[in-house]
């Protein structure tokens, strides 16, 4: 008894140990950074933390701790833009995402039994390249020079290149692109699963093909919809690599916030009160997530 | 096939398919169906009467599951019509049918609680918000599903479930209700209790009923007429108790209920027993059977009889009217509770079942293994089939 008793606690145990060295502990030191003041040396804040000084030090080095850094992201308007360029590229993308991912997985999920594995492989390939390097050719792609608007000129749909890369058109692209896999799959899911008789009950009971899409399909992929719309929103949110990469200069998010206020500006609290900021107004998406998959769960029963 | 036994005139049956001047609500004229290089369904002609419950019955693959969609409009015919109340419907989309279905599967919407179910066909043919409560209620209470009213289909036994699928499919009314394998989840006990109540339903709504089943237990109980399949061609269209004592071919003969088939050659038409019969020559012994068409003396045939219908016996029948007999030994005996089914080996190696009521504690059965029995029928109680 005492054994198995043990065993559980073990069990338990594990993933709250893992939390709380991989996320709560960095999450720790982040805040700490935040709570700091800059100051030129290395580290690049005070203060740090003496702990051959005691209680002393430790009591000392928590009076030095204010949130300097968070009141300076009111106070100057950047971040605020930032936040909410941020904002709105994610939702849009996501948005985008849903109109390109949702046709896909319906199609998949009405595909022949026998073609949906090979679709479903097409649609995980990218990720056996490198994402870094999926970026760097859609540069290739939308340059005034590049693969798109040579083939455009070429058409005659255009007389003089489109400028396209680093505007936030091209990020949009490389946000949809890159985030498409995580809308499409949870949604293929939902769809795969449901039975046909579904819908030939709804157009037995007088729906249209088109009514009996609005009023069952949709409504039974929506737990998909929802899950897709948050696995590219999170992400997309603290995104830096695109539109770093395609955004060019004049595309302002958090994600790239961040990385200047780091590397370029060398003021850690800054970039870390960021960071907290950015983490928080994750967490309020995240949570209804959770809520949502326990109710889907729950449902599913 | 001639008709067997004409009920009594002045107790009006119902049985509209005797009746020449009575106007189908269904017909099938020569409809085919054909998948690719498979042929689901050949050919087939038929009438369903208002107020039926007709039941297909036959083996899995036979095309009856395809018939039925037919009728729903989920499939068209490759070739032939189908007419509801003389109309025409391949042109009719199946949404616009005055038809609807429950599924095998049931299909109810895991999103909408049950009465928003049972509301949803009448949302879409425009009826008052009134109207439809009071419809909806109306159908929660026939299928005595009120207290459930609020939940979710996830929520529900199979058995609840089952009655909410048909309640939904009731609920707009329709001219013809179509049931696919309506209780082929359910348990056994629940099977029968719920063929019971199908039936009711079917007698108070006034509905037509056609069924698809592979269960002949349960065509026999709930159907008026049972159109057998076999292939994607009908082969014997029947009231339950025709088509099963007047059988016109070895398959329609073997699929409903247990049959001994035993393959002889005609004789010539003879007279026993105030009885109009056909002789029979099976392994040298003279037997005979009702034929329902000619049979040339001579040909082959087979004699179809049902196991309740033989006597089993340790001595030779005395009664005279037993005048189809068989000698054999007990090879084996299947005992199952209210019956004892007698494996008999007669000489010729043939194996003839017969089925024995246990009237007596199985302690003091008289017949035990390898004992030497008698077989023995009266006349007309086994069918002479020419296929």
């Amino acid at each position: 008894m005492a054994k198995g008793g043990l065993g559980r606690i073990a069990v338990i145990a594990i993933p709250y140990v893992w939390l709380l060295v991989f996320f709560l502990a960095p999450f720790a030191i982040v805040l700490k950074i935040a709570l700091s003041e800059t100051a030129i040396a290395q580290p690049p804040y005070v203060p740090v933390l003496d702990l051959q000084a005691g209680w002393a030090g430790f009591a000392e080095f928590l009076s030095e701790l204010d949130f300097d850094s968070f009141t300076y992201l009111l106070s100057d308007s950047l971040y605020a833009k930032a936040f909410l360029s941020s904002l709105t590229i994610a939702s849009l993308s996501t948005l985008f995402a849903l109109l390109v991912a949702f046709p896909l997985a319906y199609g998949m999920a009405r595909a022949p039994e026998r073609w949906r594995a090979i679709l479903l492989m097409l649609v995980i390939l990218p990720f056996w390249t490198s994402f870094l390097i999926r970026v760097y050719a859609w540069i290739g792609i939308l340059r005034p020079e590049g693969l798109l608007n040579a083939f455009l000129l070429w058409a005659g749909l255009i007389s003089e290149p489109l400028q396209i890369l680093n505007t936030p058109v091209a990020v949009y692209i490389g946000i949809v692109y890159s985030y498409l896999p995580f809308m499409v799959l949870p949604i293929y899911s939902t769809l795969e699963k449901m039975d046909d008789s579904l819908l030939e009950a709804a157009i037995d009971l007088g729906c249209t093909r088109t009514s009996a899409f609005w009023l069952v399909t949709l409504p039974l992929a929506l737990p998909g919809i929802v899950a897709g719309c948050f696995l590219v929103f999170i992400p997309a949110m603290g995104e830096f690599v695109i539109p770093d990469l395609l955004g060019g200069s004049s595309t302002l998010m958090m994600g790239k916030t961040l990385w200047s206020e780091f590397f370029s500006n060398r003021d850690w609290p800054v970039a870390s009160a960021v960071a907290i900021v950015l983490l928080l107004a994750l967490v309020v998406p995240i949570l209804i997530f959770q809520r949502q998959a326990e109710r889907q769960q729950e449902a599913g029963r | 096939m001639s008709s067997v036994t004409a009920a009594p005139k002045a107790q009006k049956v119902f049985a509209p398919w005797d009746d020449p001047d009575a106007t189908p609500l269904v017909e099938f004229v020569d409809v085919r169906k054909q998948f690719g290089d498979f042929t689901a369904v050949n050919g087939v002609s038929l009438k369903i009467f208002p107020r039926e419950f007709f039941a297909l019955l036959g083996p899995s693959g036979c095309g009856k599951t395809t018939l039925l969609r037919m009728l729903a409009g989920f499939e068209t015919p490759t070739s032939g019509k189908i007419l509801l109340d003389g109309k025409d419907l391949s042109r009719v989309p199946p949404n616009l049918r005055p038809v609807n279905m429950m599924f095998q599967s049931y299909a109810l919407f895991p999103h909408l609680t049950v009465e928003d179910n049972i509301a949803f066909g009448l949302k879409r043919s425009g009826y008052g918000r009134k109207e439809m409560e009071e419809r909806t209620a109306e159908m929660l209470q026939l299928v005595q599903m009120k207290e459930f009213a609020k939940r979710k289909p996830h929520q529900l036994s199979g058995g609840q479930r089952q009655r909410v699928a048909l309640a939904r499919s009731l609920a707009k009314g329709p001219k013809l209700l179509l049931l696919d394998e309506p209780l082929g989840a359910l348990d056994a006990k629940l099977r029968e209790q719920t063929q019971f109540e199908l039936m009711n339903i079917q007698e108070k709504t006034g509905t037509t009923f056609v069924i698809v089943t592979h269960d002949q237990e349960e065509a026999m109980t709930v159907a008026s007429r049972i159109g057998l399949m076999n292939k994607g061609s009908l082969a014997q269209v029947a009231t339950p108790g025709q088509i099963y004592e007047n059988p016109d071919s070895r398959f329609v003969a073997d699929f409903i209920g247990d049959v001994n088939i035993l393959e002889g050659r005609a004789g010539k038409g003879l007279r026993r027993d105030g009885e109009e019969v056909t002789g029979f020559e099976y392994a040298g012994g003279k037997l005979s059977g009702r034929a329902n068409e000619a049979i040339a003396p001579g040909a082959t045939a087979w004699l179809a009889i049902r196991p309740e219908k033989i006597l089993v016996s340790k001595t030779a029948p005395k009664d005279k009217s037993l005048s189809n007999v068989l000698e054999g030994r007990v090879h084996d005996i299947a005992y199952s509770g209210n019956l004892s089914t007698f494996h008999v080996r007669l000489d010729n190696g043939a194996i003839v079942k017969a089925q024995e009521a246990n009237r007596r504690r199985l302690a003091k059965r008289e017949i035990v293994w390898e004992d030497k029995v008698w077989l023995a029928w009266t006349p007309g109680a086994g069918v002479l089939l020419a296929r």
